[in-house]
C-alpha cells in the first residue's frame, strides 16, 4: 500500500485520494503498534528502529512517522527528540508531490503532540521553542517542494502545473495554521521568530502562487492584533515580493481585517495610533507601487481603496489622512492620460464614493483638496455617474451646502453633469439617462441653504454662473431650480422686511431679480419659452409681492414679448396666455396705467387666438382681470360685462361656424361656462350684471338645446342643469343672496 | 545428530557431542545440500571438548586399526570443489587397535585452540571447522563422521575510527559531498550520515546506499572477484536542488554481514563497500564506492 505511494504517475488530486486511504490504513497500523508496545511484545524503541529497514524510503518514512507518533505517545522520548529526526528524516524525500504529502502527514499526526505550553508533551524550558523549531522546519520544506513543483516538467505544461499547485496549497497552508494554535506563540514570540522567519520564506521562494498565497495565510491565521503590533515587519515583506504578484488582494485583505479589528472594539485605537498603521500602509503601498512599475493602474488604485477604507474606519477623524490617500493616488495618475480601462474606473469610483458614505456629508468631502484631482481622471461618462453618486449621497442624507465656497467646489465635482466636455459629443446619451442627471442636478439646487441670506446670494451667484454654462439642453431642468431657489431667498427677504432697513443691506430682492433676469433671459434663449414665460410670471409675481412694480413690469414686459415673439403655436399661446391672466389678476401693485397696458394686452392677445373657443374662454377670463376680490381691487363691472358680452359674441359666431361647417350646431358648454361667469360676477355684487341679463342666457341656451339642429351633449346637459339646480339652491338658501336670485327664473 | 556415510551400511553409528552442547550458543549454518542446521559457536582458543560413542549395529563387532579424532579447519575453494585446504589440524587418539562388540565412549578434548579465522561462507569460498572420527580398517574404507561447528572472533572497539568524508561531482552537473560518521562499523550498527547536494545540474530520480561484499579468492592470475550487493537502500526519492542536504540512517543489523577478512591464509578475501548510487530519470547510474572495514563486536546481553 504504502509503496503504492512512491507512484509519481497521478495527478495531485488523485494521489490525494490515494494518501486518504493510505492514511486509513495507517491509523489503523498506528493502532495496532499501539496495542503492541502496551501489551508489552515488542519495545518501542526497537519498532522505531525496524522500520527503518524498509529499503525504500518513502514507506519507509510513512512508518517512521507513525512509529514516531506511537513513540512520543509513550513518552519514553521527548516529543522534541522524535519530531526533530522526523522533520530532519523526511528530507529524504525530495520528490515534490510525495514530499508534500508525506510532510503534511507528519504535521497531521504530530499535531496534537507538540511539545507546547500547557500540553502534557512540554519538556524543559525551552520546549516552545522546539515546537515552532519543527513546524517552522515543516513549513519551511514543504514550501521549497511546493514552489519547486513548478520548475519540473516541460514548459508547456505550466498552466496545469499552476493549477495542480493550487490544489495542494492548503497542504502547505496548514502549517501556518497549526503554527497559528500553538499556545506558546505569543506576541513577542511571533515578533520574534515566527513571522521574521515566515517571511524570509516567502520572500526567498520567488514564487508568485506561493508568495500570494502565504501573505494570505499569515494575514487570515494570525490574530490580528499580532498584525498590528508587526505591521512594520509584515509590510516591508510587500515590496519585496515578486512583480506578478497580487498584492492588492493580500494588502487589502489585511487592512480589511485590521479595519474590522478596529471597528469591532474600539479599545484597541490607541494601539492603531500607537504604531502609526496609517503611516505605514500608506508608505508600504508607496514602496509597493515604486517597486512594481508594471503594476496596473487599477491595482494601484485598488490599494488606495483599501487604504482609504482603512483610514476611515480607523481614524474617521483624520480627513488630512484621506486627502493624502487621495492625493498619493492623483500622484500615481498624473501624467497619464484619462483611464480607459473600465475596471480602473470602477476601482477610482469606489475610492471616491468611500468618503462619500462614510462622512454621509458632502461637505466633508469638499475639503479634501485632492478629491477633483482624483475624479479628472476619469472619463466623462463615468465623471457623469460619480456625479450622479455624489448627488444621491447629499440627497440621501438631506446635507446642506451652505456656503459659496464649497458650493464652487461641489460644482466642480460635478462639473461633468453641469456642461458639457470638451471635445466629446454624446449624441447617443440616452436620453432618459440625461434627464434623470439633469433632474437629479436640479435637486440638489434645492438642497442648497444658508441661513444668511448674504451667503445664500453668494451662492445663487456661484450656481448660476455654474449653470449657465450648462449649454441649451441642459438650461430648462436646472433654471427652473434656480429660479426657485432664488425666489426662496426672495420671500425669505420680503419676510423679515421690516427688520432690514438701510442702503448697506447688500442682498436685496431687486439685485436678485437682477440675476433672475439674467438667468432666463438665458433660457430664453435657448429657446425655450414656455417655459421662460413660466419663469416670468413667476418672477413677476414674486416681485409683486416685493412691492417693486417697475420689476415687475419689466418681468411682465418680457413675458409678453415672449408670447408675441416667441410662442407659436396656438394650444401653447391658450395656456399661456390664460396664464398670463390668471398671474395679471393677481398682482396688485401695478399702477392704474400700467396696470391698464397690461390688461389691454392681455385681453387683445386673448381675442386674437385662433380657435373660436378658444378665444371665447380666453375673453372671459380677462373679465377676472376687471374684477378682483381685494378691497382695494380693482372693480370695473362695466368693462366685466363687456368681456362677457364679447365672450358671448363669439360664443355665438363660434356656433354659427360651427353650424356652417359640420350642419349641426357645436355644443353649447360654452353658453354655460359664460352663464357661470355671469352668475359669479352676479354674486359679486357687479352692478352691471342683471338678473335680466342672466335671465336671457338661460333662454337662449334652452332654446339652443332644444333648437332642432342641437347635438345632444350629455355632459354639456348635466353641467347646465347643475347650473340651474345651482340656481335653485341659492333661490331657496333665502337672506340676501336668495333675493338676489328670485328674480331668475329658473324654468 | 546421527549421520549415516556411505552407500553401505556402515556396521556402526559414531555420534559426537560437545561437553556443554546444551549451554553453548549455536548458529544456523546453511550446508552444502541447502539446509540449514544449527552449529554450536566457538572462538579462538576455547577448548573444545566431548564426547565420542560408536555404537555397533546389533549383532556386529567393529574391527579396526584405530579410532581418532581430529579438529580441522579447512577452506575449500570452489572452483577447486572438494579439495580442502586444511590450515589447522589436530588429532587425538581414541583406541588402540581392536574390535569394538558394543556401544563405547571416548573423551576428547582440543584445549585452547587456536582458530584465527572465522567460519565464512561466501559465493566461491567456505571455511569451516570440523571435528572429524575416523575408524581406521584394514582392506575396506574406513569409517568416518564428522561434525561441524562455528568459530566467531570478536575485535574490540577500534580506537581509530574516522569519518569518511569526500566531495565528488562530474563538472557542471553533479557536485556532491557526502559524510559517513565512521570508517569502521560493527555489524549491529547505524550508518549515519548525510549528503549535500552542492550543484545538481541533472534530473535524479533518486538516490541509494548499497552494502556490496567482494569476495576475492585465489591469488596470483586465477584471482576470481565476486560482488555482491547485499542491501539496497533508498536514501532520497525525487530530485533535490542546490544547498538540500539528505540525512543517512542505515541500520546494518537487518543484513547478514561479516568482518572484513582480509588475506584468509593467502587464499581469500572479503571486504565491504558502501557504494552511493544516484539515479537520473533516464535511469542512468552515477555512483561512488567506499569501503568500510566490518568488525564483530562483542555482544554485551544488555545489547541482546
Amino acid at each position: 500500500m504504502l509503496s503504492e505511494l512512491r507512484t509519481s504517475r497521478l495527478s495531485p488530486h488523485k494521489y490525494y485520494e490515494l494518501y486518504m486511504r493510505a492514511f486509513d490504513e495507517l491509523r489503523k497500523l498506528e493502532m495496532f503498534f499501539r496495542e503492541e508496545t502496551t501489551r508489552g511484545n515488542c519495545s518501542v524503541v526497537d519498532l522505531y528502529e525496524l522500520v527503518q529497514h524498509a529499503g525504500n524510503v518513502l514507506p519507509r518514512l510513512y512508518l517512521l512517522c507513525t512509529v514516531g507518533s506511537v513513540y512520543i505517545k509513550s513518552k519514553e522520548a521527548p516529543a522534541k527528540d522524535v519530531l526533530k529526526d522526523l522533520v530532519e528524516m523526511s528530507r529524504g524525500i525530495q520528490h515534490p508531490l510525495r514530499g508534500l504529502f508525506l510532510r503534511s502527514y507528519l504535521s497531521q499526526i504530530s499535531r496534537d503532540k507538540l511539545p507546547d505550553i500547557g500540553s502534557e508533551y512540554e519538556g524543559d524550558a525551552d520546549s516552545v521553542n522546539d515546537a515552532i523549531e519543527f513546524v517552522l522546519q515543516n513549513f519551511i520544506e514543504m514550501n521549497k517542494l511546493w514552489v519547486r513543483m513548478q520548475h519540473q516538467g516541460p514548459q508547456r505544461d505550466k498552466e496545469k502545473r499552476e493549477k495542480e499547485r493550487s490544489e495542494l496549497r492548503d497542504l502547505v497552508g496548514k502549517n501556518l495554521h497549526v503554527l497559528s494554535q500553538i499556545e506558546g506563540v505569543d506576541l513577542e514570540m511571533y515578533k520574534e521568530t515566527v513571522l521574521p522567519r515566515i517571511l524570509e520564506q516567502v520572500v526567498n521562494c520567488k514564487d508568485e502562487l506561493a508568495q500570494f498565497y502565504l501573505m494570505d495565510c499569515i494575514i487570515q491565521v494570525f490574530p490580528d492584533e499580532y498584525h498590528l503590533q508587526t505591521l512594520e515587519t509584515l509590510l516591508s515583506a510587500f515590496p519585496q515580493l515578486q512583480p506578478g504578484v497580487d498584492i492588492k488582494t493580500v494588502l487589502s485583505q489585511l487592512m480589511d481585517r485590521l479595519s474590522n479589528y478596529a471597528a469591532s472594539s474600539p479599545e484597541v485605537l490607541p494601539e492603531f495610533l500607537q504604531v502609526e498603521a496609517f503611516a505605514k500602509f500608506s508608505s508600504a503601498i508607496g514602496k509597493v507601487i515604486e517597486a512594481q512599475p508594471d503594476m496596473p493602474a487599477v491595482s494601484a488604485i485598488t490599494l488606495y481603496v483599501s487604504l482609504l477604507t482603512f483610514t476611515l474606519r480607523v481614524h474617521p477623524d483624520r480627513l488630512d489622512y484621506v486627502d493624502q490617500v487621495l492625493g498619493a493616488c492623483v500622484k500615481k495618475l498624473s501624467g497619464k492620460e484619462k483611464l480607459q480601462d473600465s475596471r480602473a474606473t470602477k476601482q477610482i469610483v469606489a475610492l471616491l464614493s468611500a468618503p462619500l458614505e462614510k462622512y454621509s456629508n458632502i461637505v466633508t468631502a469638499l475639503e479634501l483638496s485632492n478629491y477633483p484631482k482624483v475624479m479628472d481622471h476619469l472619463d466623462n461618462s463615468t465623471t457623469k455617474v460619480m456625479a450622479v453618486v455624489i448627488i444621491q449621497s447629499i440627497m440621501k442624507n438631506t446635507t446642506c451646502v451652505s456656503t459659496s465656497d464649497k458650493v464652487e467646489a461641489l460644482f466642480e465635482l460635478i462639473k461633468g453633469l453641469i456642461k458639457d466636455m470638451d471635445g466629446t459629443q454624446d449624441d447617443d446619451v440616452d436620453e432618459e439617462d440625461f434627464k434623470e442627471e439633469q433632474n437629479s442636478v436640479a435637486r440638489l439646487i434645492h438642497m442648497l441653504y444658508n441661513e444668511d441670506q448674504e451667503e445664500m446670494l453668494k451662492i445663487i451667484c456661484t450656481v448660476q454662473k455654474h449653470i449657465l454654462r450648462g449649454g441649451p439642453k441642459r438650461l430648462p431642468f436646472t433654471v427652473p431650480s434656480l429660479v426657485f431657489l432664488a425666489l426662496k431667498l426672495v420671500r425669505r427677504l420680503q419676510g423679515q422686511d421690516g427688520d432690514v432697513v438701510g442702503e448697506d443691506v447688500p442682498t436685496t430682492p431687486k439685485k436678485i431679480f437682477q440675476i433672475l433676469n439674467q438667468t432666463i433671459e438665458a433660457l430664453y434663449l435657448v429657446p425655450c419659452p414656455e417655459l421662460s414665460l413660466r419663469l416670468y410670471l413667476q418672477c413677476a409675481e414674486a416681485a409683486n409681492d416685493c412691492d417693486l412694480e417697475p420689476v415687475a413690469y419689466e418681468f411682465f414686459t418680457q413675458a409678453f414679448i415672449l408670447y408675441e415673439e416667441e410662442i407659436a403655436d396656438s394650444k401653447a399661446q391658450v395656456t399661456a396666455i390664460h396664464l398670463i391672466i390668471g398671474t395679471l389678476q393677481r398682482m396688485n401693485i401695478f399702477g392704474v396705467e400700467n396696470r391698464d397696458t397690461l390688461t389691454h394686452k392681455a385681453t387683445g392677445y386673448s381675442a386674437k387666438l385662433l380657435k373660436k373657443p378658444d378665444q371665447c374662454r380666453a375673453v372671459y377670463a380677462c373679465s377676472h382681470l376687471f374684477w378682483v376680490e381685494d378691497q382695494d381691487g380693482v372693480k370695473d363691472g362695466e368693462r366685466v360685462l363687456l368681456c362677457l358680452k364679447r365672450a358671448l359674441r363669439i360664443a355665438n359666431a363660434a356656433q354659427q361656424m360651427a353650424n356652417a361647417a359640420r350642419g349641426s350646431s357645436g355644443s353649447i358648454s360654452l353658453f354655460i361656462e359664460i352663464l357661470n361667469k355671469y352668475l359669479y360676477f352676479f354674486e359679486k355684487g357687479n352692478p352691471q350684471i342683471t338678473s335680466s341679463a342672466i335671465q336671457g342666457l338661460i333662454e337662449l341656451i334652452t332654446t339652443e338645446m332644444q333648437g332642432e339642429n342641437a347635438t345632444s351633449d350629455p355632459s354639456a346637459e348635466a353641467f347646465f342643469s347643475s347650473t340651474m339646480r345651482y340656481i335653485q339652491f341659492q333661490k331657496q338658501k333665502g337672506g340676501s343672496m336668495g333675493e338676489k336670485y328670485e328674480t331668475i327664473k329658473a324654468s | 545428530m546421527n549421520y549415516l556415510m556411505g552407500a553401505f551400511k556402515p556396521p556402526c553409528n559414531i555420534t559426537i557431542t560437545f561437553s556443554d552442547g546444551k549451554t553453548r550458543k549455536q548458529v544456523s549454518v546453511k550446508k552444502e545440500n541447502g539446509k540449514t542446521a544449527m552449529v554450536p559457536v566457538f572462538q579462538s582458543l576455547e577448548t573444545i571438548s566431548g564426547e565420542v560413542s560408536i555404537d555397533p549395529v546389533q549383532g556386529k563387532k567393529v574391527e579396526h586399526t584405530g579410532v581418532k579424532i581430529e579438529l580441522l579447519g579447512q577452506i575449500e575453494l570452489y572452483f577447486d570443489r572438494g579439495n580442502f585446504y586444511d590450515f589447522t589440524s589436530l588429532v587425538r587418539e581414541l583406541d588402540v587397535p581392536g574390535d569394538i562388540y558394543e556401544k563405547k565412549t571416548y573423551p576428547f578434548e582440543f584445549s585452547s585452540v587456536e582458530m584465527p579465522y572465522e567460519s565464512y561462507n561466501g559465493t566461491n569460498v567456505r571455511l569451516r571447522y570440523i571435528l572429524r572420527v575416523t575408524i581406521s580398517r584394514n582392506y575396506v574404507s574406513n569409517i568416518t563422521e564428522h561434525r561441524d561447528f562455528c568459530v566467531r572472533n570478536y575485535s574490540p572497539v577500534p580506537t581509530m575510527n574516522n569519518s569518511i568524508k569526500m566531495e565528488v561531482g562530474i563538472e557542471d552537473c553533479l557536485h556532491i559531498e557526502f559524510e559517513y560518521s565512521k570508517s569502521k562499523y560493527h555489524l549491529k550498527d547505524v550508518i549515519i550520515g548525510k549528503i549535500y547536494f552542492l550543484l545538481v545540474r541533472i534530473k535524479i530520480k533518486n538516490m541509494e546506499l548499497e552494502i556490496r561484499r567482494r569476495e576475492s579468492t585465489g591469488s596470483g592470475p586465477n584471482t576470481y572477484v565476486e560482488t555482491e550487493t547485499l542491501a539496497k537502500f533508498e536514501l532520497m526519492d525525487g530530485a533535490p536542488v542546490r544547498g538540500e542536504s539528505i540525512p543517512i540512517r542505515l541500520f546494518l543489523s537487518p543484513y547478514e554481514l561479516t568482518p572484513t577478512y582480509r588475506n584468509i591464509n593467502n587464499k581469500f578475501s572479503v571486504k565491504y563497500y558502501l557504494n552511493l548510487v544516484l539515479v537520473d530519470e533516464e535511469d542512468r547510474r552515477y555512483f561512488k564506492q567506499q569501503e568500510i572495514s566490518m568488525y564483530r563486536l562483542l555482544e554485551t546481553p544488555a545489547s541482546s
